[in-house]
């Protein structure tokens, strides 16, 4: 059974081979000649400013979870809203419900001040 | 098209999450409530959650022996569940008994505590009443992600965030276990509907032998371990128990535990019954692990609160065994000894919430010499408690041991008893020794003022009638139990 | 069919005594708040008991089983916390919380200003709840419960002045006489408990065991073995011979305690629970002659010893061991019911005698508390003429004499007599047992009358300076006396026997429990008059009278005699005074082999090799813990790995 995956052992054995080889051999063939501006970490042929390990505020984190969060709403309304007409009235009460529960998820992010950035 | 739509509202079926549901209403209503009172006034809402409890209690009770099927298969209230929708309640509401004046005292009047306690209860519900891997994961994720909070809630102690995030990190790291596993099973049944496994391994009987049926046995397997806190899944368990706010800590070894062996019962004797070589076989070595290394590692603890989490290791231990033997008294065994446990080690770690006194740093053996005579009613409650963990007569603890060490004689493994029965033997060292502690050394200086409270009081009282109660009459309950088995 | 199911009622209330006082009894204080909780819970069980009792006599059916709820069942085993309630168990109840509703009301006074009055009264709730217990059980493990309890309070009761060391040793001495009867009890039911599994019958209830009791070869090995091993746990709780040596030390304990516990209740432990067997004790003839013989040896070996005491309080419990001895005597010769009857009238005026007795005991202290005087109260040597001092003590003391002694019309006599008869004419009966019965008699009668002529009669011997303190006790002290007197004085008249024209309404009573088996050894309660019957009671009487008169020549008339007699029968006197030397003899038998081969094992086996083998068992598990914490090492990824390792090698092992 398992030899129908023989292929992919290959596949990967492959793949790992070229792209060790090609580390190498660069390495052993290439020439090197460093400079301050060819060492500098890249960051979009802009002058690197400060150091690349720099600490985000934890508001980022805050913010990107609730945004995420009820993106997520948004992505079941679409299905619910191409079916609206044939789940009826239970339909619309069950996304009604739904939508409470997260309404009240953002009364609370609201009134605990995890919206405001200062 | 439209006889799909009206399949799936056909199968909508609320009463068989009504328990749960009256749970999250009250959840939900104490977050707004939080939101529009005053920081720090918690009183309010801590009665609000007694009372959700209590009525969910109440609802859960009426479900007894009316079993309700809903969601196309995906959740079964029947009484299996429902006795476990009970412990959790109760553990639950010993658990916000005793926790208003602590948060207090500690300094975090913190509101949240008890929608994400009622949460918590609600996950476990499902995970005890699911009939489908993947209302299973639901819950357990619901569960666990309100208790990662709930470890972390002292936000300003160290000890707090670490086991926060210790326990977020491991719990993040062990579900990755358990999706793995309901993957492997759902690529060789094509479902995950625990029953329908169960139906398609007895069907094709030569699947039981693929190794990708063995491995997302073992994957799920580990998964709910790591809840239960067996070894070698267990490392996070004394630093999680320690760091976490005592009340929490009380609650987590009594709620989770008990969903987390709910659901590993249900998908082991349902879904992988065929199986049950291979994982008896498993678990037997993992009982007896699980015993030693909880009971040999607690002697060496000198902080209670730490030796309890050794202890909670041991007693899943135990209770394994129960799983082991896989008979009808072993299976009513681990319902019962749950139960047991819910009332004796929340007990114990309430009598510690008093003990404690502010910022909780007398929960040595050292800090409890001569305990005993200061505070004689924490005192004889907590030396009940201690008989009960150690499984003496006529107390919950021996009653619970009975029934499992019998389940197990019953289907032949005697010699897992016996080492059950010998690591009762160890642990009566350690268990002791806090006695020993409490009444025949000298205070080392004046003991103090403890704050007694009412809530925490009652917890201590209502623990107390529970082990006494499960100890001098276990009958009845054992009846129930086996009345809940599938 | 009627309802008795709130029998649960009747240990509960002193349960609930018994912790409240416990628990609480330190912070309230008030001594009379904890008496009358303790008090109100043993009247409250009273209460219930009249009732329940009342209730069974106008039943036509007289056995009930109560069960409350199932305590534990494996397999075909199945145990519950039951109760039973016969006629046999409805006389104890009575006994029980009736003697002891009055001692705890008693003790209010006699316990007044002690320093540990809470935990007095919770110990003595708690034993009435584990007598009650005993008695109520309807498995044999309920009474074990009750009976290890009782035997618990005993010894914390013994031991109450603990800063006392006689009090300590005589409350160990107990406690270990005790257990190796207890052990002998559980050999028994093991015994019977497997010897019945083997027939298919894994039970402990009685009801059960009396049904299939059959199946057991009547008179065969397994049936002796068993009810000796039971006997022998009833030698150990009702002080008879060999396990006596206790109950006399045992009066180290407050003077209630040894009227409620070591005479009235729980020394008739024993008693009860063959009578609870008889069915099973009657299947055993040769057990049923070591009871018998045990019982008439006791009844005369203690008398004997009774004569010479000088102690109020020794000559009472040497009268227990001598009064314990005819009721085994009589179940031993199968006449169950005069043995409960004789337990019931002995509960009436020996509980008064020693409640008496502490009375005076209480007066004496008094008086040489107040004269600053250390003399001992309890010595009769120092007491005499007291009955104009304490005229109601004296005279329910006196009625209870007369009861003891068998003197018609009171109780005693009506239970003594009836047992002398049956000892007489049972089937398993015989002149020598009722000699030595008869014999027994005489010498109570003498020590007992000895004993008032010394304490209330004559010139008062007290100190001169303690002598005028000495006063009648308070009401609540003197009340209970009057009751049991009164009990001793018309407490046998429900049973008397059809010879003198009576009914004999209690052993009709008990009937249903006993009938069945008592007519195996010619035993019939309605039996007709027999030619000897007239003769032997009145010889019992002459020696009675003999033994009184004999009392009143030594220490009334001629108070000189007795020392005359003692130079004369020196030795005699001596090892009679001496309890016969057989505490010495214990100890140099048994107490001191057995030390010393503790000591051997101690230094020979134990040291070396036994806590070799304890020590290296400790030191691998601590070891081995010190290893395994250093496994927490509080790295989280260090716990991840040990997860992912042991993961792998789990699926490792199941898939390769």
């Amino acid at each position: 059974m398992l030899d129908s995956y023989l292929p992919i052992l290959v596949l990967i054995v492959i793949a790992v081979a070229f792209a060790v080889g090609s580390v190498i051999m660069s390495r052993l063939i290439g020439q090197k000649k460093p400079g301050e501006v060819k060492l500098a970490p890249y960051e979009c042929g802009m002058p690197p400013v400060g150091s690349a390990r720099e600490r985000l505020s934890i508001k980022f984190y805050i913010i990107a979870m609730l945004f995420i969060v009820f993106d997520i709403e948004a992505v079941f309304l679409y299905p619910w809203a191409v079916m609206f007409k044939r789940l009826g009235l239970f339909g619309f009460v069950e996304m009604g419900v739904f939508i409470i529960i997260l309404l009240i998820g953002y009364v609370y992010v609201w009134k605990k001040g995890a919206l405001e950035w200062e | 098209m439209e006889n799909l739509v009206q399949m799936a509202l056909q199968n909508v079926n609320m009463a068989a999450i009504m328990p749960s549901l009256v749970l999250c209403c009250f959840g939900m209503f104490l977050l707004m409530i939080n939101v529009f009172m005053p920081r720090g006034k918690t009183t309010a809402a801590s009665l609000i959650s007694l009372l959700g409890l209590a009525v969910t209690f109440v609802v859960t009770l009426r479900a007894w022996n009316h079993p309700e099927l809903g969601f196309a298969g995906h959740v079964a209230l029947d009484n299996f569940a429902t006795f476990f929708n009970v412990i959790f309640l109760i553990a639950a509401f010993l658990t916000v008994l005793m926790s208003d004046d602590y948060l207090h005292r500690e300094g975090y009047p913190v509101g949240e505590f008890y929608p994400l306690v009622l949460f918590t209860t609600a996950g476990a519900m499902w995970m005890a009443s699911g009939t489908d891997l993947m209302t299973v994961f639901l819950g357990l994720e619901v569960l666990s992600i309100s208790l990662y909070v709930l470890a972390g809630l002292f936000r300003g102690q160290l000890r707090s965030n670490e086991a926060g995030l210790k326990y977020f990190l491991l719990g993040a790291f062990s579900t990755g276990f358990l999706l793995y596993g309901t993957a492997l099973l759902y690529g060789v049944a094509g479902t995950t509907n625990i029953a329908d496994i169960g139906f398609y391994l007895s069907a094709h009987g030569k699947m039981l032998q693929n190794p990708m049926t063995i491995a997302g046995m073992l994957l799920l397997a580990v998964g709910f371990l790591f809840k239960i806190a067996v070894v070698p899944f267990h490392m996070w368990t004394p630093d999680v128990y320690q760091g976490a706010p005592t009340p929490v800590t009380a609650f987590m070894s009594a709620g989770p535990k008990a969903a987390a062996f709910a659901a590993l019962v249900r998908i082991l004797i349902l879904g992988l019954g065929g199986l049950q070589a291979d994982w008896s076989s498993l678990l037997w070595m993992l009982a007896v692990l699980t015993m030693f290394i909880g009971n040999v590692t607690a002697i060496y603890q000198t902080d209670i609160k730490r030796m309890l989490a050794y202890s909670s290791i041991a007693h899943a231990g135990y209770a394994l065994v129960g799983l082991v033997a896989a008979n009808a008294v072993g299976i009513s065994g681990i319902l019962f000894y749950m139960l047991a446990y819910t009332f004796m080690n929340i007990g114990a770690f309430a009598v510690l919430v008093l003990a404690g006194k502010q910022g909780e740093d007398n929960l040595t053996l050292e800090g409890f010499s001569g305990f005993g005579y200061k505070r004689p009613f924490l005192g004889v409650a907590m030396s009940i408690f201690l008989f009960a963990l150690m499984g003496i007569p006529p107390t919950a603890g021996f009653a619970g041991k009975f029934y499992i060490f019998a389940g197990a004689i019953n289907a032949g493994y005697i010699w897992l008893a016996i080492l059950g029965v010998l690591n009762s033997a160890i642990s009566l060292y350690y268990y002791l020794r806090v006695m020993v502690y409490m009444y025949f050394r000298e205070p080392q200086e004046d003991y103090g003022w403890v704050r007694m409270n009412p809530g925490t009081v009652v917890s201590i009282v209502l623990a107390i009638v529970g082990v006494l109660y499960l100890g001098v009459v276990p009958g009845k309950i054992m009846e129930m139990a086996k009345m809940a088995l599938f | 069919m009627q309802d008795y199911s709130l029998i649960w009622l009747i240990p509960f209330f002193p349960l609930v005594g018994s912790v409240i006082n416990g628990l609480l009894g330190k912070k309230i204080k008030n001594e009379k708040v904890i008496g009358t909780i303790a008090t109100g819970a043993i009247a409250l069980s009273f209460v219930v008991s009249c009732m329940l009792f009342f209730r069974l006599l106008g039943d036509s059916q007289k056995v009930h089983e109560v069960i409350i709820a199932s305590w534990m069942s494996a397999g075909k085993l199945q145990i519950d916390w039951g109760f039973l309630l016969d006629p046999l168990s409805g006389v104890m109840i009575m006994v029980v919380t009736g003697v002891g509703s009055l001692i705890h009301l008693y003790s209010n006074g006699y316990m007044h200003g002690e320093e540990g009055f809470y935990r007095y009264f919770s110990y003595l709730n708690l034993f009435c709840f584990s007598m009650l217990m005993l008695v109520l059980g309807n498995n044999a493990l309920v009474m074990f419960v009750g009976w290890e309890g009782v035997g618990l309070c005993s010894y914390l009761l013994i031991g109450y002045y603990f800063e006392k060391k006689s009090a300590g040793d005589a409350a160990k001495k107990a406690f270990v006489v005790n257990r190796v009867g207890d052990f002998g009890f559980l050999i028994g039911l093991f015994t019977l408990f497997w010897a019945l599994g083997e027939h298919g019958i894994w039970t402990v209830q009685f009801t059960k065991i009396a049904e299939h009791a059959h199946l057991l070869p009547a008179g065969g090995a397994v049936v002796t073995i068993v009810t000796l091993c039971f006997f022998l746990g009833a030698t150990g709780k009702s002080a008879q011979i060999p396990l006596y040596t206790w109950l006399p030390d045992a009066m180290e304990g407050p003077t209630p305690v040894s009227a409620l516990i070591h005479a009235a209740t729980m020394v008739t432990a024993g008693v009860y629970m063959i009578g609870r067997m008889n069915g099973l004790f009657a299947m055993a003839p040769d057990t049923m002659m070591v009871v018998a013989i045990v019982g008439a040896a006791t009844a005369i070996f203690a008398a004997s010893i009774g004569l010479a005491q000088n102690d109020i309080k020794r000559v009472l419990a040497y009268s227990t061991v001598s009064q314990l001895g005819y009721m085994f005597l009589a179940m031993g010769v199968g006449a169950f019911s005069a043995g409960i009857f004789h337990l019931m009238t002995h509960a009436f005026f020996k509980a008064c005698l020693f409640l008496g007795s502490g009375s005076v005991i209480h007066a004496m202290h008094h008086a040489y508390h107040h004269a600053h005087l250390h003399d001992d109260p309890q010595d009769m040597r120092n007491m005499g003429g007291l009955r104009k001092k304490m005229p109601i003590t004296f005279l329910t003391f006196f009625v209870s004499t007369l009861a003891i002694a068998g003197i018609p019309g009171l109780s005693g006599f009506f239970s003594k007599d009836e047992i002398l008869w049956w000892a007489f004419s049972s089937t398993r009966g015989g002149w020598i047992l009722w000699l030595i019965g008869f014999a027994a008699a005489g010498m109570t009668a003498f020590y007992m009358f000895r004993l008032v002529f010394m304490t209330f009669f004559g010139e008062q011997r007290t100190d001169e300076r303690a002598k005028d303190h000495v006063h009648e006790s308070p009401f609540v002290i003197t009340l209970p006396l009057i009751v049991l007197g009164l009990l001793a004085l018309v407490g046998g008249w429900i049973g008397i026997p059809k010879a003198l024209g009576g009914a004999n309404h209690f052993e009709h009573f008990l009937a249903p429990v006993f009938e069945h088996t008592q007519e195996m050894f010619g035993i019939h309660s309605q039996h007709s008059l027999h030619a000897y019957e007239f003769p032997l009671m009145g010889a019992s009487i002459g020696v009675a009278l003999v033994g009184i008169f004999l009392a009143w020549l030594m220490y009334v008339k001629n108070p000189e005699a007795p020392k005359a007699l003692v130079a004369r029968f020196r030795w005699l006197y001596v090892a009679i005074f001496n309890k016969w030397f057989v505490d010495e003899l214990y100890d140099g038998l048994f107490v001191n082999a057995t030390k010393r081969l503790g000591r051997y094992c101690w230094k020979g086996f134990d040291l070396p090799i036994i806590d070799g083998i304890v020590n290296g068992a400790g030191w691998l598990v601590q070891g081995f813990s010190r290893a395994l914490r250093f496994w927490q090492t509080g790295q989280i990824h260090g716990y991840a790995m040990t997860m992912v390792i042991g993961a792998v090698i789990i699926v490792a092992v199941y898939i390769v």
